[in-house]
């Protein structure tokens, strides 16, 4: 198994023929990904990459059998391409823009909720790299090389610091058995406890690596949640220990408004709830070997 | 974005929120003039700047003169007001707010939040109006009532009458708390702002509701579609190097240490000053250079981060995926001839052709310290500075 995405994964890309999104799209491809169709209005019938494109998710669906997502839809417009596609019975949906308007962002959350569970679909991002299943697919931007296949499961925020956990593993011989950026914006798809719960329940799956930073309250969720369902191994790595309070660095999330949103606090919060947290970004591949190796 | 709270009150007003009058001047004599238009015996003059807690820093005064007025708003014109809000730098003082006073029988603290846990929009109130919230939370936690919105169909009246009676508001101002929350919520979502915040809002003696003060927060996000708010910033209230940055496309923010860091990623950008931090350093920025790492880009970052006096090394951390390490190698060795550094420059690269971009650095002739491990280039780039500092010698990176 893996969570979310595997060598199955029938995906659509909505907004191919951008500069990006055509970029990518050969990326995923040579990775592997079952790249089926892309989406652009009005562009109906062109190919990328091989790709045919479609003028909606719904006509996609019904000739490609798509079942995932991906979009790169600029700000103003991802919105309502990510409620297009819950509509049009995608499971799963990566969104890789940044800079969607935090309301845009609390009416897709909410739509996305006037389907039954059955058929709800699954967001991850906005404003985040992407899902990989190491070996099988890979559904972002991520450089798919610096993956290896294996039984380390990844959440985290940031695209960059996650691609530096990731090589650290490589440089160990661990491999990862999925990896989800769950994005760096203040309203967010899924929150770490949600892609948690997944990782607790997928069989490849042996430790799970969280990478959180400064503000909100979703490591602090995810902290309870770990202390009362997984129990697989979880280690944490925390950034933003210098950062300032009130400050927004970088990500439109990671800022330090409330009590429990500073690093350490978070920190104190997750090892409490039996979480072993690295103490700098460079021992996150040392770390996640010790714990393995003890399991 | 913020805005200033004559603006946000203007803006306010627009939705049904009741605002004192009040008129805004851009010299004592201004102020004296256009309170005199205003009317009446008392006014209170306020200066506008970006930043709560003005009262106790000298920036609200009560005058029941002209020449009061004058006085108070010489005092303010030109001054950096230093408050809990504004770091000790301060903001500086270019217009002053001048309202008429009026009597005050009861205080209270409004605020519309996006709140992280529901993934809503969040009305917080309490009785305990004019202290900061974050005082109401530490010492009177029971006096704050909340509710969340449900966005399909907005906040409910039954919503605002059940927060007006928790409140205690007299039942012949319901009605007016109703519209004043409305109000409030529909500026809040069709400005598309991130926070709303009346402190206080007052019930004066004669029984009506007004918006005594008023803050507003805007999602920089949205601003593509609210023209008439963009308008509103105010560069003066800005951190001069952020809005540089800004303008340029790159995401800085100042601190108060001397290591300068260029990074990819806001995540890493963070994980990065965590390093020096460790290493014994203090860090002098947060500089995320987003995705593509292009020469102008990592130039422009090298230029942004020498205009900060204070610093006196700087650490360079690509993690280069889509973009080989040889292509921003490139690019940092054609910024540092184009650029003047005096200090030392350490660069670690990670990622794809990373040896290629090793060499690239290496056969350059520049004297940048290499690293290959993010640890490794954070105690590097602080062995450096200590040795540097000891010597007394500034290392010239390029002549």
């Amino acid at each position: 198994m893996s969570i979310l995405l595997d060598e199955n994964t029938r995906v659509l890309v909505q907004g191919i023929t951008g500069k990006m999104a055509r970029f990518h799209t050969k990326d995923m491809l040579a990775y592997g990904t079952r790249v089926v169709g892309g989406v652009v209005p009005g562009k109906g019938g062109e190919t990328v990459e091989g790709v045919p494109v479609f003028d909606t998710v719904e006509e996609a669906v019904a000739e490609t059998g798509a079942d995932a997502s991906l979009v790169f839809v600029p700000p103003p417009f991802a919105a309502d391409s990510i409620m297009e596609a819950a509509d049009a019975g995608i499971r799963y949906c990566v969104c890789i823009t940044d800079g969607i308007p935090a309301q845009d962002m609390i009416r897709v959350k909410r739509y996305m909720y006037r389907y039954p569970k059955g058929r709800r679909m699954v967001l991850t991002g906005p404003n985040c790299a992407g899902t990989i299943s190491p070996g099988k697919a890979m559904l972002g931007i991520m450089p798919g090389h610096i993956y290896l296949k294996g039984s380390v499961g990844i959440v985290g925020r940031s695209g960059t610091l996650g691609y530096e956990a990731a090589s650290q593993l490589k440089e160990r011989g661990i491999g990862v058995s999925t990896s989800v950026g769950i994005g760096g914006d203040p309203i967010n798809g899924s929150s770490f406890r949600d892609i948690l719960a997944r990782f607790e329940l997928d069989e490849e799956t042996e430790v799970i690596a969280m990478i959180g930073e400064i503000g909100g309250p979703q490591e602090a969720e995810a902290a309870e949640y770990i202390r009362d369902h997984v129990t697989k191994p979880v280690v944490a790595y925390v950034a933003g220990l210098t950062a300032p309070k009130g400050r927004t660095m970088g990500h439109a999330g990671a800022i330090i408004s409330a009590f429990g949103e500073s690093a350490s606090e978070k920190v104190e919060i997750l090892s409490a709830a039996g979480v072993t947290v690295a103490e700098s970004p460079s021992s996150i591949g040392a770390t996640i070997e010790k714990v393995m190796e003890a399991a | 974005m913020d805005i200033h709270e004559y603006q946000a009150k203007e803006v306010l007003a627009g939705f049904g929120v009741t605002v004192p009058d009040g008129a805004l001047a851009y010299s004592p004599e201004q102020a004296a003039y256009r309170a005199r238009e205003l009317g009446g015996d008392r006014w209170v003059v306020k200066a506008q700047v970006h930043a709560g807690g003005r009262g106790k820093a000298g920036g609200v005064k009560v005058c029941d003169s002209d020449v009061a007025i004058l006085d108070a708003s010489e005092a303010m014109f030109g001054m950096k007001l230093v408050t809990h809000q504004t770091g000790p730098e301060g903001k500086g003082v270019y217009r002053v707010y001048v309202e008429a006073a009026m009597p005050i029988s009861r205080e209270i603290y409004l605020g519309l939040v996006l709140d992280r846990t529901t993934q809503r929009v969040m009305i917080v109130a309490s009785a305990e109006g004019g202290m900061e919230i974050e005082d109401i939370s530490a010492d009177k936690p029971d006096s704050i009532v909340r509710a969340t919105v449900e966005p399909a169909v907005g906040l409910r009246e039954f919503q605002c009458r059940q927060i007006a009676f928790k409140l205690g508001i007299d039942p012949a101002q319901t009605q007016q708390m109703v519209r004043t929350l409305q109000g409030c919520y529909r500026a809040f979502t069709e400005l598309d702002a991130t926070m709303v915040e009346i402190n206080p809002l007052v019930v004066t003696e004669d029984g009506r509701i007004v918006a005594l003060d008023a803050k507003m927060t805007f999602d920089d996000n949205a601003l593509f579609r609210h023209p008439q708010i963009s308008e509103l910033r105010d560069k003066s209230q800005e951190d001069p190097r952020e809005a540089r940055a800004a303008d340029r496309g790159l995401n800085y923010v100042g601190l108060d240490g001397n290591i300068g860091c260029i990074v990819n990623g806001a995540g890493l950008a963070m994980a990065t000053m965590d390093t020096i931090k460790l290493a014994g350093g203090e860090p002098a920025n947060f500089l995320d250079i987003g995705g593509g790492a292009t020469p102008e880009r990592v130039a422009k970052a090298f230029r942004l981060v020498l205009s900060d006096q204070k610093v006196e090394a700087i650490l360079v951390n690509i993690f280069a995926g889509i973009n080989r390490c040889d292509w921003v190698a490139e690019g940092v060795v054609q910024a540092l001839r184009e650029v003047e550094v005096n200090m030392p420059v350490i660069v670690r690269l990670a990622g794809t052709n990373v040896e290629e971009g090793q060499k690239i650095l290496a056969r350059s002739g520049l004297p940048i310290i290499r690293a290959t491990t993010l640890s490794e280039a954070a105690e590097r780039t602080v062995g450096a500075w200590k040795n540097e500092l000891s010597q007394g010698i500034k290392i010239r990176a390029m002549s």
